[in-house]
């Protein structure tokens, strides 16, 4: 079962390529980006886990001794978050220029009307 | 490119992609055996090296600062890009009314912004001793701002968080984490070298420039969140 917490990052990552190859409106596909984004956070946090440990965070109870997950890809992981949510956000800004410039969402349509 | 030769483009690609990514999986340790030598050294000596508990908070605003720094330059460059293309010239007492009706809404929603807020404060300000951080409490911050919105009305948003203070606060976040590494500098010490005394491990005040850092990335993640949603929510009230 060691192999599951990867291959959840490859179907989330391929599921969103297939979701984004196939989209029809462009919020679709935006949302489609996220869910590829979020098989980088399925795939660092499943690389930085060690069976039985807790999170990497210590107090006079809880001493370094006892050893934790990996701290290095939780915070690569709280970045990675972090830019998606904004990087989201900017590509929606973007969606909502093209509907008020040219009435439609969908990337065929967008293409047809340019030329 | 028709809808069907991009079916099958895509077909040929991703099974390429899927070989090549199994091939790489199978390299990787197997899920739960980690032996990276990195996060087992700062799990170890941070508590001793930098007097907070928590190693993530670490990472991120003192081991991999650097990284941070530019993380929190995306950020504010993406919430500028949002502003640029969706803020345009408004006339600000120009607002339809829009009331929540439904008393329990308004009555439970007006009733925990209160707590949200200082929730979202507490979890700045405890974020290198306990879970949390700058990042996590500033979106805990604006989504209490944001609940003015869901359960009163949009004017008393707009009143609660207006445009000049909110630009101010994002610009003054990612300014201040650079102004910090630049402090270090004059200090003598490495660009974001943490120059401050450590403190006491477990209390508010340790850390050296963690705390310091960390706040002003809740300051910048709290102004960016209000300042996305009132750029969205402008959009709304167009006709």
């Amino acid at each position: 079962m060691s192999f599951l917490p990867y291959a959840l990052a490859a179907w989330l990552f391929a599921v969103g390529l297939y979701g984004v190859v196939t989209s029809r409106h462009l919020v679709h596909l935006v949302v489609c980006m996220t869910v590829i984004q979020s098989s980088t956070y399925v795939l660092l946090l499943g690389i930085g886990y060690r069976t039985g440990k807790k999170a990497p965070i210590f107090s006079s109870a809880v001493p370094p001794q006892v050893g934790a997950v990996d701290p290095v890809v939780q915070a690569l992981t709280l970045t990675d978050v972090v830019v998606s949510v904004t990087v989201t956000a900017l590509l929606l800004a973007l969606v909502i220029e093209i509907w008020k410039r040219s009435g439609t969402l969908d990337p065929d349509e967008l293409r047809r009307k340019d030329t | 490119m028709s809808r069907r030769a991009r079916l099958i483009l895509f077909g040929g690609s991703v099974t390429i992609l899927v070989a090549l990514l199994v091939w790489g999986l199978t390299g990787l340790p197997a899920f739960g055996e980690f032996q990276g030598q990195y996060g087992r050294i700062l799990n170890s000596t941070t508590q001793s090296s930098r007097h907070v508990g928590n190693v993530v908070a670490a990472v991120v605003f003192d081991y991999r600062g650097f990284d941070t720094l530019g993380e929190e330059l995306i950020l504010f460059a993406s919430v500028m890009g949002v502003a640029l293309l969706l803020r345009e010239v408004r006339d600000e007492g120009e607002r339809p009314r829009d009331e929540v009706r439904s008393d329990v809404v308004r009555a439970v929603g007006l009733a925990v912004i209160g707590p949200v807020v200082v929730l979202g404060l507490f979890v700045v300000a405890h974020g290198y001793l306990t879970p949390g951080g700058g990042f996590q409490g500033g979106v805990v911050v604006a989504s209490g701002l944001v609940l003015l919105y869901a359960a009163g009305e949009y004017r008393a948003y707009r009143a609660a968080s207006p445009s000049s203070l909110v630009d101010l606060a994002e610009g003054a976040g990612a300014g201040a984490y650079v102004a910090v590494g630049i402090a270090a500098l004059l200090a003598g010490g490495l660009f974001l070298e943490n120059v401050v005394a450590l403190g006491t491990t477990g209390t508010l005040a340790s850390g050296g420039t963690i705390p310091i850092l960390n706040a002003a990335a809740g300051l910048e993640v709290a102004a960016a969140l209000v300042l996305l949603f009132q750029e969205f929510l402008e959009e709304l009230f167009e006709e």
